[in-house]
Order: C-alpha cells, then sequence, then structure tokens
C-alpha cells in the first residue's frame, strides 16, 4: 500500500501527467469551440490522428520537426473544414458524420503509412521535437520539475488554455460564439454572422487537435504508428463536457485522465499484485464515472447538434 | 406513392454514395502510383470469383449482419451504440466458456443454449452505456467506445487468468464438437450460422413493423418527448433497445466462436463491430438494408485480401471506403446537390 501512495504522490508522476495531458488538452479545447458554436465534435479522434500523422510526415520531408507541427496544423484545419462542411452545408447527422470522419481518417492514415514507408505497424524514426528547458523556472525545486523542462508544446498548450479562455468568455467575440451554440436564432437576429463563425470555430478546432496530434508523435515518440491515438479524441470529448464546455475545465478534466494514465503506467512497473489489464482499464473506467457524474449537474449548450438554417 | 419514391430515393443516395466512395478510393490508388484496374479487378474476384472465394465472403458477411443490426437497433431508439466491438468480445468470450463448461448436453440443447448465453453477454455489456445514458446523460458514444477497451481488456484478463490452453498462445481449449456449427460446404467454414443470421434480420424486420414494442421504441426514436407524451417511457425503451443491440454483437461473436475460430482467441476480431457502423448507416438502420449492406462490406473485407496479395494495394484502402460511404450516406443534401447540376 505504502509503495502505491508513493507512486501517486510522487513528483514524477506529477510531470508525467503533464506530458501525457497535452494531447487531451488541446483536443478537449477543440471540441469546447466547436461544441458552443453547436457542433457535436466526435470527429477529435480522427482529427488527432490525422494531425499525428502528418506531423511525422511534415518531419520526414524536411528533418525539420517545427514544419512537422506546422503541416500537422494545416492538415488539421482541412480536416475542421472538412467537418464544418458535412455538419454545417451539407447538414449530416453531427454523430454519424463524426464517426465517419474518424474511421476515414484511421483508413487514410493506415494506407499512407504502408504507401510511404512500406509498413503497416509505424513508420520510420523521424527528428522529434527537442525539450526547451527554461533557465530561472528550472532551478526551483518542485516547480522546475513540472514546468522547467518541457518542448515547445506543452508551454504553448498552457498559453493555449488561457487564451482560449479569454477569448471565450472576455471578449465580444466569445460571447457572439456563445450565443450561437445556445441560441442561434437570437445571434441570427442580432445580426451575428452565424455561419463565418462557426467555420471558424471548427477550422480552429482542428488547428488544436493537430497540434495535439503533433505532440503525440513528435513530442513523444519520434514515429507514428496505426491507430496512434487510441480513443484520446473520445477521452478528449468527455473532458470537454465533464469541464463544463470551459477551457480551463478541459484542462483540469484533461488533466485528471493523464494523471491516472501515468499513475496506471507507473503501477504496472511495480510488480504489484494486481494483473495488468486491470491497471490499463483504470482510465476508460474513470472516463465513463466522469461522465456520468458531470452530467447529472451540467448542461450542454442548448442548440447542440441541431442545425440551424440562416437567414441569409 | 410518395411512400414508394421516398423508398426508391433512400436506396439511390445508398448506390450513389458507394459509387462516389469507390470513386474517391480510385482516386487514391492512382495518386499513389498504381493501378487502378487491377486492384478493383483483384478486389471482384477475390470476394465472388469462385465457390469458395463467395463462401469466404458470405463467411465475413455473417458477423457484419449481427453487428450492422447491433447498431441499426439502437439507432431505432435514437443511440447510437458503438461499443459493437466490445459487445461482441464478451460475447464470444462467454459462449466459449459455456460452451467448454457445459460439454455434456447433447448438441440440441447446448448449441441454443450457448448462443443465448453469448446474447445475453453482449446485453449485460450494452445495459451499462444504456442505464447510465438514462439516468444520468452520458453520451452513449463515449461509453460505448470505453466500454470496448474495457471490454477487450477485461476478456484477455479473464483469458490469461482462468481459461488459458497450456501453451504460449493466448486462447482457450476448443470448444465440443456438440457446440460447433455444421459447416455448409466442406472446408470453406461457411456454416449454418448464416441461416441464423438471415432468420434473425426477418425477426428484428417483423419486430419493428409489426409489433407494439417495436413500435414503441421507434417512436421514442423520432421524438422522445412525443412518446413521454403517449404514456411510453422512452427511458426503459431506450435501456431496453440498448440491450437488444448488446445481444445482436453478443451473437456475432457467439456464431463466430461457434463455426469459425472453434475456441475465444484475444484480438480475434478485423473491426467487426466498428464496421457495423458503416453496415448500419448505408443499410438504412433498416434489417433488410442491413443484410445487405453486410454483404457488401462482407465482399469488400474477402477481397480485400487478395488485393493486398495479388494487386500489392493495403487492404486499409477497405477502411477508407467504409468511412467515405458512412460520411456520404449521412448527407443526403450532398447528393441533392450533386444531383442537381
Amino acid at each position: 500500500m505504502s509503495e502505491i501512495l508513493d507512486v501517486i504522490f510522487n513528483i514524477n508522476t506529477f510531470s508525467a501527467a503533464i506530458r501525457i495531458s497535452v494531447p487531451l488538452v488541446f483536443a478537449a479545447i477543440g471540441g469546447v469551440f466547436s461544441e458552443r458554436v453547436g457542433v457535436i465534435n466526435l470527429g477529435l479522434e480522427g482529427m488527432l490522428l490525422g494531425g499525428a500523422f502528418s506531423a511525422v510526415l511534415g518531419s520526414y520531408l524536411t528533418g525539420n520537426p517545427y514544419i512537422g507541427v506546422l503541416l500537422a496544423m494545416f492538415m488539421g484545419a482541412i480536416i475542421g473544414f472538412i467537418f464544418a462542411l458535412f455538419t454545417l452545408k451539407f447538414e449530416a447527422n453531427h454523430v454519424v458524420a463524426g464517426v465517419g470522419l474518424n474511421i476515414l481518417l484511421l483508413g487514410t492514415t493506415t494506407w499512407l503509412m504502408q504507401i510511404i514507408w512500406g509498413s503497416r505497424g509505424t513508420s520510420v524514426n523521424v527528428t522529434g521535437l527537442s525539450e526547451i528547458t527554461i533557465p530561472l523556472i528550472s532551478s526551483i525545486p518542485i516547480i522546475g520539475k513540472l514546468f522547467g523542462s518541457h518542448n515547445i508544446l506543452v508551454y504553448l498548450m498552457f498559453v493555449v488554455v488561457i487564451l482560449s479562455w479569454i477569448v471565450l468568455f472576455r471578449t465580444p467575440f466569445g460571447l457572439r460564439l456563445r450565443v450561437i451554440g445556445e441560441h442561434p436564432k437570437a445571434a441570427d437576429t442580432l445580426g451575428i454572422k452565424i455561419r463565418k463563425i462557426q467555420y471558424t470555430s471548427l477550422i480552429f478546432s482542428g488547428v488544436l487537435c493537430g497540434l495535439g496530434g503533433a505532440y503525440l508523435s513528435l513530442g513523444h515518440l519520434n514515429w507514428f504508428s496505426m491507430n496512434m491515438s487510441a480513443g484520446r479524441g473520445y477521452m478528449a470529448l468527455a473532458a470537454n463536457i465533464f469541464g463544463g464546455w470551459n477551457p480551463l475545465g478541459a484542462f483540469g478534466a484533461s488533466y485528471l485522465f493523464a494523471f491516472t494514465d501515468a499513475l496506471q503506467m507507473r503501477m504496472q512497473a511495480l510488480n504489484l499484485n494486481v494483473p495488468n489489464e486491470i491497471i490499463q482499464m483504470v482510465p476508460y473506467i474513470l472516463t465513463i464515472l466522469v461522465l456520468a457524474g458531470a452530467m447529472i449537474r451540467s448542461r450542454p449548450p442548448a442548440a447542440l447538434g441541431k442545425h440551424y438554417k440562416t437567414s441569409r | 406513392m410518395l411512400k414508394r419514391l421516398k423508398k426508391y430515393s433512400d436506396l439511390g443516395y445508398s448506390l450513389i454514395a458507394i459509387i462516389l466512395a469507390f470513386a474517391i478510393g480510385a482516386l487514391l490508388i492512382y495518386l499513389s502510383g498504381l493501378n487502378v484496374g487491377k486492384a478493383y479487378s483483384a478486389l471482384f474476384n477475390g470476394a465472388f470469383g469462385s465457390l469458395f472465394n463467395f463462401t469466404q465472403t458470405l463467411m465475413n458477411t455473417i458477423p457484419l449482419i449481427f453487428t450492422g443490426l447491433a447498431v441499426a437497433i439502437g439507432f431505432k431508439s435514437g443511440l447510437f451504440n458503438i461499443g459493437g466491438e466490445g459487445q461482441m468480445y464478451l460475447g464470444a468470450f462467454v459462449t466459449a466458456i459455456t460452451a467448454i463448461y457445459l460439454s455434456f448436453l447433447p448438441s440440441i440443447i447446448l448449441i441454443p443454449l450457448v448462443l443465448l448465453a453469448g446474447g445475453l453477454a453482449g446485453s449485460a455489456w450494452s445495459f451499462i452505456p444504456g442505464y447510465l445514458k438514462t439516468r444520468t446523460g452520458a453520451h452513449e458514444v463515449v461509453t460505448t467506445i470505453m466500454m470496448n477497451y474495457i471490454g477487450i481488456l477485461a476478456t484477455s484478463f479473464l483469458l490469461l487468468r482462468y481459461f488459458q490452453e497450456t501453451g504460449p498462445i493466448p486462447q482457450t481449449v476448443f470448444i465440443p464438437e456438440s457446440a460447433r456449427l455444421p459447416e455448409l460446404i466442406e472446408f470453406s467454414r461457411l456454416t449454418w450460422a448464416i441461416f441464423i443470421a438471415v432468420f434473425v434480420v426477418i425477426l428484428c424486420d417483423i419486430f419493428y413493423k409489426r409489433t407494439n414494442l417495436g413500435y414503441k421504441i421507434q417512436t421514442v426514436g423520432k421524438n422522445s418527448s412525443a412518446a413521454e407524451y403517449a404514456g411510453i417511457s422512452s427511458d426503459k425503451m431506450m435501456v431496453l433497445s440498448m440491450m437488444i443491440s448488446g445481444f445482436m454483437a453478443g451473437l456475432a461473436g457467439a456464431t463466430i466462436v461457434m463455426g469459425v475460430l472453434h475456441r475465444f482467441i484475444t484480438n480475434f476480431s478485423p473491426g467487426y463491430g466498428f464496421t457495423g457502423i458503416a453496415v448500419a448507416v448505408l443499410g438504412r438502420n433498416k434489417p433488410v438494408g442491413v443484410l445487405f449492406a453486410a454483404l457488401l462490406f462482407g465482399a469488400l473485407q474477402t477481397g480485400g485480401i487478395t488485393m493486398q496479395l495479388f494487386a500489392k494495394i493495403p487492404m486499409d484502402l477497405m477502411v477508407v471506403i467504409q468511412g467515405l460511404v458512412i460520411l456520404f450516406v449521412a448527407t443526403p443534401v450532398l447528393i441533392k446537390k450533386l444531383l442537381r447540376k
């Protein structure tokens, strides 16, 4: 028992959880932006996967991981745009379109991986993102260990969390955006350009997932593997809900999931008398419990999942 | 008259969606510098080229009929069950264990009994997301996905811990002969399961068209507040619907164990549960539609292997086509726009 407590309260677990949380946080905030404009986004999973693939491709082609990240953002934007086309313009059922998008991207990335690298399992190794040590912060005892040395996407994640919150809740643009998800008709009457904001929001959601995907492949392992996102997009959607459709909440929920995952990995290494399969289940069970608990007391944007024809 | 017209247009949209998906698939093959004609002819030959190939197509069609029905049945009550994969693993596992432990029973009792056990195991697994949805509002798509991971881990845990055959491979011992479904054609692994599948399709069709309960479930799916107003408990109907849905996915696992593998093996599924989504969407959630859509995807699964072997085209192209079919079928507006031009 004391061994377990040691792992739980170990600084390394907390710092590992920050790293594991990155793709979840980016995707969960992507979820916030699309659900706040009324679009249920199950496509987060496919967007993450597309981002992870594009990042490795970019780094493979140029040898520069930062170009990989840019390519992932670009591809994320395109995927977000396609998802927006299907859900907004072609009025597809959001849930069905999201799942279709995920299957499409799973197939496309696995296919391209074989065409480009000739292997169905994993891609070749590419140059990954290196860690940047922040001089002053890294020398502070605990904080230095947690925040002192990470790659650029981790720092960017913190910036995105705070900026998204400010944009959504402290600017007129954010207010307009939120009105669309709550009451599109009112937004329309007020003269808000609904479609423009919805497209922007979904494309931004794709860009964020691109960043999350890039972290999965270039920040963690330096290669791409089949179905690399492994359900993280769905977990991110749950984190967005648990976080109350709020970037700060989404961050907190994602960190909770990531912490469980970090714990799970470290417990496997401990050789406890608990079978690994059971330990591996914990993050999934937690997602279900959290979602069930969260839905009782929180309320989604009122027009979520509904199609609204704009007046112009 | 209008109704008939709508029926035809549904079929028309589905066909156009398939054609569009294959056209984009062809473009992808072409852009990859591979031969489109060679790819698609290998695909067709692999699926229908000989009697043996056709039996393999039918063999792959069986689980897809069940997983497709599972998704379609969920949709009928307005729920999207993408937990077919996990429910199928539970079904397969419980089927194998029941068959092994009750091997003393005669075939005529054992076969229906293990089928039922497999189906119920799937139901038990789908009950959880159904219950959580009605009690807490937790979105079933997320919970069923999580239940997939948990189910696959749980069955492999139970297998490794308690039921593994001695040896390095994570599998159970063979189930007794008396619990196996007889083959239709020797060495084809195509069994009587195909008739069970067709029978279940007919039952479902009757259930939704002719029974009171089936009608109630569909009312909930179309308009749950109207259903409540009419005195139908939408919560009850949703949970029930979810359990019937899981039962179907469980049957997919049961028939694979009883007809094809004759044991439970970890990671036995090439994603039948997920392909079931494409099957249901393409089949417009109608049992008979599911039957034909399952045949199409069964053919793609089988032909895809030949295509990979002889035309050197990765068979993941089939997954691409599945995704495209789902997207296109989901957007009749897009197809209408295309037709108008």
